[in-house]
């Protein structure tokens, strides 16, 4: 872990106010069990967890610095190291690998200029390789910020990037045009459902 | 109380026991790298697996209740094969370089490895390797042999107090690593040596100097603080490689202090190995013969009151027993053990000793420190305090230096006049005191050693009377003493005789000139100067401060060199053990008193250990038997008068150097260099070393 730019960290007055709720979910005395949550409401302010979050977390829930930071270690999305403002994770895992997200990859890495677990030079893109993050159906996908991109080609992997580049916000979802995870080309079976009363 | 079947034997146990206990209580070993008694319970190394009928896989025994009616077998072939799995897969990143292992030979995995482990491995990837961290000066590590069973973690954690260690990553990458910047500075982190079941955590300083085969094992008791911690020293040819703790669940579990583990290599520096006589100014060698001579040619015929002798910190009772006789066959009434001028009571046998006694003192539900620091004064009885604390139900508050315990206490202020508050009724601790079962009050030397020592030990004596710390089957009323020799000195009496002078007496006397002689019984940290122009006889190990000050110098025995006793905080009389021979011409420090008072022209009547002891224990009968805790009569002591403003502060400045061996000692020079004085936990000085 390194300290890169963080020197010091507090949360806002609004996000201490959360904290404050966060912590309030838990029996008295069961404190720590707002670890994992704080931990994300700090790196939405942030960007990422440094020392000094550790240390002031660990400070908030009365717990040593090295538990906070197992906390840290122990889950991927809490990042360790500054991210852009946008960080685009891209999943390689195995259905997304079946689905050809080996093209996908490129065209993020090509559209970017940078490789895995970089930085563009103006700090607005950050390319991560993830493990599945759970939207196989869909697959491939990639996660930007807090919102999934699924049923990829290369083309339309670019294309997203190259929106966000320009300020948009690309819609996230399928991008093909499916409904969420319903069959692609519409559904194939319960086409002539009908329900008691309705007349067909 | 559920019963159960193991490897068809029948037992009963409480509700609540695991599998791994009730196994144990048949004498059925099961295997085990993250188990340990005295830690919690983790469950993470899988070595334990036993079958349990009707369930569907092998079970973890270590962390598996036991339920009525279970049938577990330990050792069937299906165990085993769960076993020789899991050995397979903890082999598999194990660099398996057992040969130039500092554990080899005393390593879990070893052997365990021999029942369970396959003659040749299946892996032919990869293995994984890990970044050695910086433990400090104590510890070696290889994490690449680490088994992750986390030991380390939970003894810093729960039994030390310092959490600065914990698992970093996970799966394939996770590491036992500490925080960033913190130093595993706990005065007990050698204990994680003991603890590692594999080579990861090694003793740094005896690194690649010893198997552990070739090392004779002598079981000896520890001097280097009051607890009398039982040891193991282990030795090879005649000298001490290390020092290991032994179980022993009155005193110090199975814990030692970092000071009590690594200051044996002082053992090896800085030794008197013969005699030296001051010729000119300077100490030049000299044999038995023309050291005794030269103290006979001064010391023959002189008054007795003219003589005096002042004993250090680990001398032993047998010698102190030897001194005081020749100093009463002199005519001489001025002797002290109290070399820090504590204002001890010799007296009273309850107002010295930690009466509730070590192990007692967990059932303590209430407790005042008083100038004391238990951290770094005695940290296997701060453990135990710490143990107690997380018990719950347990109230602590400290009248002196203000330091971070590891357990939850009141801070009160350093001024001894909060003590006096309390005697009279006006401090709130007071109730909580009075409102508890089992109150405790444990007085430290910081609070005897100044010149109200003896208002504040009355003061201390009232506190606890009124707070019903001294009642039937109780008694809270404790004196933490630093010093290993203090106890037996003060049981022998080695205090001033009628109309002898106490250490301020003599210093004062010396510098007089109506003392003219000063025996020094390994006493080193006494202020020098003033022994102004007296003739001073030294007799100690090391060549510290008061060989440097001695006109005659004679060589002793360390505590590893000799069959000694010693007493205990608690009065629990306790004999070391030979382990190595003295070096060169130094002798037991008694049989040096033995032969010098033959050449004083005044023989002592014993000539063995034997004949010493049984006059000894004749004049005080506590040394009549070893190893046990007597009760000690309450009675009245102290004195009453106004307090003095100095804070209470703890007599010990550094815990790495308190002695002449820890002080002779390069471990304890690069801790102290490394840690600070102790206490320097999260590499922040906290302002309270002493």
């Amino acid at each position: 872990m390194s300290n890169e730019d963080m020197t010091n960290f507090a949360f806002t007055p609004e996000n201490l106010d959360a904290a404050r709720k966060i912590i309030a979910r838990y029996p008295s005395g069961r404190q720590q069990s707002a670890v994992m949550p704080l931990l994300d409401l700090a790196q939405r302010q942030a960007g990422w967890v440094g020392l000094p979050v550790i240390e002031y977390i660990g400070e908030m829930l009365e717990m040593a610095p090295i538990r906070v930071q197992e906390v840290v270690t122990f889950y991927t999305m809490y990042n360790q190291h500054p991210v852009g403002q946008f960080h685009v994770q891209v999943c390689t895992n195995i259905c997304c690998l079946l689905r050809g997200c080996d093209g996908v990859a490129e065209a993020a890495r090509e559209s970017l200029g940078i490789g895995w677990g970089e930085t563009t030079e103006d700090g607005r893109f950050t390319l991560s390789e993830v493990e599945c993050l759970g939207a196989c159906v869909n697959a491939p996908m990639m996660q930007i910020n807090d919102d999934y991109y699924e049923d990829l080609t290369p083309e339309t992997a670019k294309a997203i990037i190259e929106a966000f580049k320009q300020g948009e916000t690309p819609k996230p979802g399928p991008q093909n045009g499916r409904q969420f995870s319903a069959p692609e080309g519409g559904p194939t079976t319960l086409k002539d459902l009908t329900f008691a009363g309705e007349k067909g | 109380m559920p019963k159960l079947t193991i490897d068809g034997r029948e037992i009963e146990v409480e509700a609540g026991t695991t599998i791994l206990q009730a196994a144990e209580h048949l004498g059925i070993e099961i295997p085990r790298f993250c188990y340990h008694e005295r830690l919690a319970i983790a469950g993470n190394c899988r070595m334990c697996l036993v079958e349990v009928e009707k369930m569907p896989k092998p079970v973890a025994s270590c962390a598996m209740p036991v339920g009525e009616g279970m049938v577990v077998h330990t050792n069937n072939a299906n165990v085993r094969k769960a076993r020789q799995g899991v050995m397979e897969f903890l082999l598999i990143n194990h660099p398996l370089d057992c040969p130039i292992c500092d554990q080899g030979g005393e390593c879990d995995l070893q052997d365990q490895a021999m029942t369970y482990g396959g003659d040749r491995g299946r892996y032919q990837e990869e293995k994984r390797s890990v970044e050695d961290k910086d433990y400090g000066p104590l510890i070696q590590t290889w994490m690449t042999r680490c088994i992750h069973c986390t030991r380390c973690i939970r003894f810093i954690t729960e039994v030390a107090g310092t959490p600065v260690l914990g698992g970093l990553g996970r799966s394939e990458h996770m590491e036992v690593g500490r925080y960033v910047g913190s130093a595993v500075s706990s005065e007990l982190s050698g204990n994680l040596i003991d603890l590692c079941p594999v080579g990861a955590l090694t003793n740094k300083p005896a690194a690649y100097t010893y198997r552990a085969w070739e090392l004779k094992k002598t079981e000896s008791v520890d001097v280097m603080d009051a607890l009398g911690s039982a040891i193991r020293v282990d030795a090879r040819g005649n000298e001490v490689i290390r020092v290991l703790p032994r179980v022993n669940d009155d005193i110090n579990e199975e814990w030692i202090s970092d000071r009590s583990r690594f200051a044996c290599d002082g053992l090896k520096r800085q030794r008197l190995d013969r005699c030296f006589v001051r010729k000119e100014g300077r100490l030049v060698p000299a044999s038995w013969g023309e050291a005794f001579a030269a103290i006979a040619d001064n010391v023959k015929g002189m008054a007795g009151t003219k003589i005096a002798a002042i004993a250090g910190d680990q001398a032993d009772c047998e010698t102190l027993f030897a001194v005081k006789e020749l100093m009463a066959a002199l005519g001489s009434p001025n002797l002290d053990c109290r070399q820090d001028g504590t204002r001890l009571d010799a007296s009273v046998r309850a107002s010295y000793l930690f009466n509730s006694t070590i192990a007692g003192i967990e059932d303590a539900d209430a407790l005042l420190i008083v100038g004391s620091n238990p951290r770094i004064e005695a940290p296997v009885l701060n453990a135990r305090l710490r143990k107690r604390w997380l018990k719950g139900g347990f109230k602590a508050a400290v009248i002196g230096p203000k330091a971070d315990l590891h357990f939850k206490h009141e801070w009160l202020g350093d001024n001894a006049s909060v003590l006096a508050d309390l005697a009279a009724g006006k401090h709130p601790f007071l109730e909580v005191l009075k409102g508890a079962d089992r109150p405790a009050i444990i007085v430290g030397q910081g609070a005897l050693a100044r010149e109200d020592g003896a208002v504040l030990l009355g003061l201390a004596r009232q506190v606890a009377e009124a707070a019903g710390c001294v009642k039937t089957g109780w008694n809270g009323f404790n004196v933490l003493h630093t010093a290993a020799a203090r106890v037996g000195g003060l049981d022998l009496g080695f205090v001033p005789q009628a109309g002898g002078r106490d250490v301020a007496g003599i210093l004062a006397g010396a510098q007089s000139g109506e003392i003219a002689a000063v025996f020094l019984v390994g006493a080193d940290e006494i202020d020098m100067k003033g022994l102004g122009n007296a003739f001073v006889v030294y007799l100690g190990s090391h060549g510290d401060a008061g060989a440097h000050r001695a006109d005659v110098v004679l060589p002793g025995a360390a505590y590893t060199e000799k069959n000694a006793t010693y007493v205990n905080t608690e009065g629990r009389v306790q004999r070391t053990r030979l382990a190595a021979f003295p070096p060169g011409e130094a002798k037991e420090d008694w049989r040096v008193i033995r032969a010098l008072s033959d050449a004083l022209g005044k023989p002592l009547a014993f000539d063995t250990p034997k004949q010493l002891r049984e006059r000894m224990a004749g004049a005080h009968p506590v040394f009549a038997a070893e190893g046990v805790v007597k009760p000690a009569a309450w009675g009245t002591f102290g004195a009453s008068g106004n307090v003095a403003a100095a804070p209470l502060a703890s007599t010990i400045d550094n815990f790495y150097q308190t002695d002449p061996i820890s002080r002779a000692s390069k471990t304890m020079a690069e801790c102290t260099a490394a840690f600070g004085a102790g206490c320097g936990c999260n590499g922040k000085k906290t302002g309270t070393h002493g």
